[in-house]
């Protein structure tokens, strides 16, 4: 493997992903993410002098709506999604800035 | 002798676009629906929807790109900001990064000092977070997803301006030239305008530029200025005991007059931005770009020109008209119904301004019809009522838009125009004001106004005063 992840960095990744990982866990995705950057110096070998760069897949743009207004009130299905409910919204932990 | 120290400030501002739905889904962003009745699972970030851009939304972006001379980004496209809030469900913004819609424009505002450019760095697309409320009681925060997925731009201006008057006059402007193009009320007191400032001061000459902080949560003119006054003062005050400005985002607190760091550099979000796979590219033609300057209505600066040659109004008179575009909107309505523009700019510029002055009001918040103020001016042209009902009448037409022709009808205002009646009352107060029919002929102009006041008393107002003055000289 010619990436080597730091311990840092994968801390850090863990911190912006809100993920907690255990010990082995941490090791095995060091490892993963060694690979994939491995595997990215290998696109890199391609010549692309030449090449636009490609935002999208698809060959495909300017895929619009209308502004029309085509949705009514659906509140309760939408709220079937909420960990929890109070007077119509959605209740989280609470989180001030 | 004392340092001299320049400010320096940028301006982040957002603002709301006025579409009648969201920017990726078809929900309604009407203002004020009872909490998450807006919403459906593209607004609330449900796994496997898509999103599917809204088309009025990139022709506002450009027609406001155009207004403020940018060059319109033609080949764009949306990127996902990441960061994890309760405000925000899917834990990213769609908005736009690499290929913002417009670069590289700029506005004229008046300083003291004459004509100055401030430029615009960039104005992207992007959708608003939905509402937290934080609740007390259960200790917890509720969240209302209406406001999630409402379009707005943000417009960056280029750190160009080095006072609160240039911020000012530069919002001003913004405000002005949105509002005319229909692409958001602005109102920055309901939140569809936000602006944050981006200060830093350093010494005058100096060509680096000082570190800079981020103040947020400023929701009026009044609360810019004192912000930017307040933030200035703190960044000389620290540089001054030889301390030195930590860059960090600030949240003003207007009542205290105050601002309280939020976060600094070293706990900044690292946002990974890339490129939205669920949206396609966006490609904007000439013809596209051509269509939207044709459709483009009359800025301010056009108005102004043409109520002063078409309607021979005053320079000053002209600015203040139209310093709002609904103030205009009320101005030509009126004007178009009883074709007398000098008289509807004077009830606009005379009691319109002084009742708004007493009540606190902005022009946006003028809530009366051109109808009604219309047939008023009518009313006082047919001699109907006089002028001083006249005033009582439109008191009432500004706060509750009543109907003028009515309400003079039921509380019996009509001007009494009748020479009959009027020189009976007239006589009458001749027989009872002896001594002032005595000093009116020995030479005392000023009693002749006494007699009129009493008729007028007599009458309840509502006689012809040109009548009555008549009447009255020819008596005596």
């Amino acid at each position: 493997m010619a990436n080597i992840i730091s311990d840092e960095t994968i801390e850090y990744v863990g911190i912006l992903a809100k993920l907690e990982l255990s010990e082995e866990e941490k090791e095995q995705a060091k490892s993963d993410m060694g690979k994939m950057l491995d595997y990215i110096d290998k696109l890199n070998e391609l010549d692309t002098t030449n090449v636009e760069p490609m935002s999208h897949v698809f060959q495909v743009n300017n895929v619009f709506r209308q502004d029309v207004v085509a949705n009514g009130d659906d509140r309760d299905n939408i709220l079937k999604n909420a960990p929890g409910i109070k007077e119509g919204a959605f209740k989280v932990p609470k989180t001030v800035e | 002798m004392a340092k001299q120290y320049e400010t320096v400030i940028g301006l982040e501002v957002h603002v709301e676009l006025a579409t009648k739905t969201k920017i990726f889904c078809g929900c309604s962003t009407e203002f004020g629906g009872a909490p998450n009745t807006h919403t459906c699972p593209v607004c609330t970030g449900m796994p496997g929807s898509l999103p599917v851009l809204n088309k009025q939304v990139v022709e506002y972006a450009i027609a406001v790109g155009l207004a403020t001379n940018c060059s319109i980004t033609q080949y764009c496209k949306f990127d996902r900001k990441n960061y994890f809030y309760p405000d925000n469900p899917q834990n990213y913004q769609i908005s736009q990064l690499y290929l913002p819609i417009c670069r590289n424009g700029g506005v004229e505002i008046d300083t003291p000092a004459g004509k100055k450019i401030i430029g615009i760095h960039e104005i992207h697309m992007e959708e608003d977070a939905g509402k937290l409320i934080h609740d007390e009681w259960e200790d917890c925060s509720l969240v209302d997803f209406n406001r999630s997925g409402v379009p707005l731009i943000e417009i960056v201006s280029e750190p160009d301006m080095r006072s609160a008057e240039e911020v000012i006059a530069y919002l001003d402007k913004l405000r002005l030239i949105i509002q005319y193009l229909g692409a958001s009320d602005c109102k920055l007191n309901e939140g569809s305008m936000r602006a944050d400032v981006n200060l830093s001061v350093r010494e005058v000459g100096a060509k680096e530029f000082g570190t800079r902080t981020e103040m947020k949560n400023l929701n009026s003119f009044k609360a810019i200025a004192r912000a930017i006054e307040g933030e200035r003062a703190r960044q000389i005050e620290l540089l001054e005991e030889g301390k030195s400005v930590t860059q960090e985002t600030r949240r003003w607190d207007d009542n205290k007059e105050y601002s309280y760091a939020m976060r600094s550099k070293e706990d900044a979000q690292d946002y990974r931005y890339f490129p939205d796979p669920d949206l396609v590219p966006i490609m904007i033609s000439d013809e596209w770009i051509a269509r939207i300057k044709a459709a483009q209505p009359e800025l301010r600066t056009e108005k102004l020109e043409r109520y002063k040659k078409e309607f021979d109004i005053p320079d000053y008179d002209a600015e203040i008209l139209t310093s709002s575009k609904h103030m205009a909107d009320i101005f030509e309505a009126t004007t178009e119904l009883c074709k007398k523009p000098k008289k509807v700019s004077n009830w606009l510029m005379v009691e319109t301004l002084r009742l708004m002055k007493e009540n606190d009001m902005e022009a946006d918040d003028l809530k009366f019809s051109p109808e009604n103020l219309a047939k008023l001016i009518e009313l006082v042209d047919a001699g109907t009522i006089n002028s001083s009902v006249a005033k009582e009448v439109f008191e009432e037409v500004f706060k509750n838009n009543i109907d003028p022709d009515k309400y003079v009808e039921e509380k019996g205002l009509k001007a009494v125009n009748d020479e009959g009646a009027l020189r009976a009352t007239i006589e009458k107060v001749i027989a009872d004001n002896p001594q002032s029919v005595e000093d009116y002929h020995n030479g005392k102009e000023k009693a002749i106004g006494f007699l009129v006041g009493q008729t007028m008393k007599a009458m309840q107002g509502k006689a012809n005063p040109g009548m009555v003055n008549k009447i009255l000289k020819e008596l005596l």
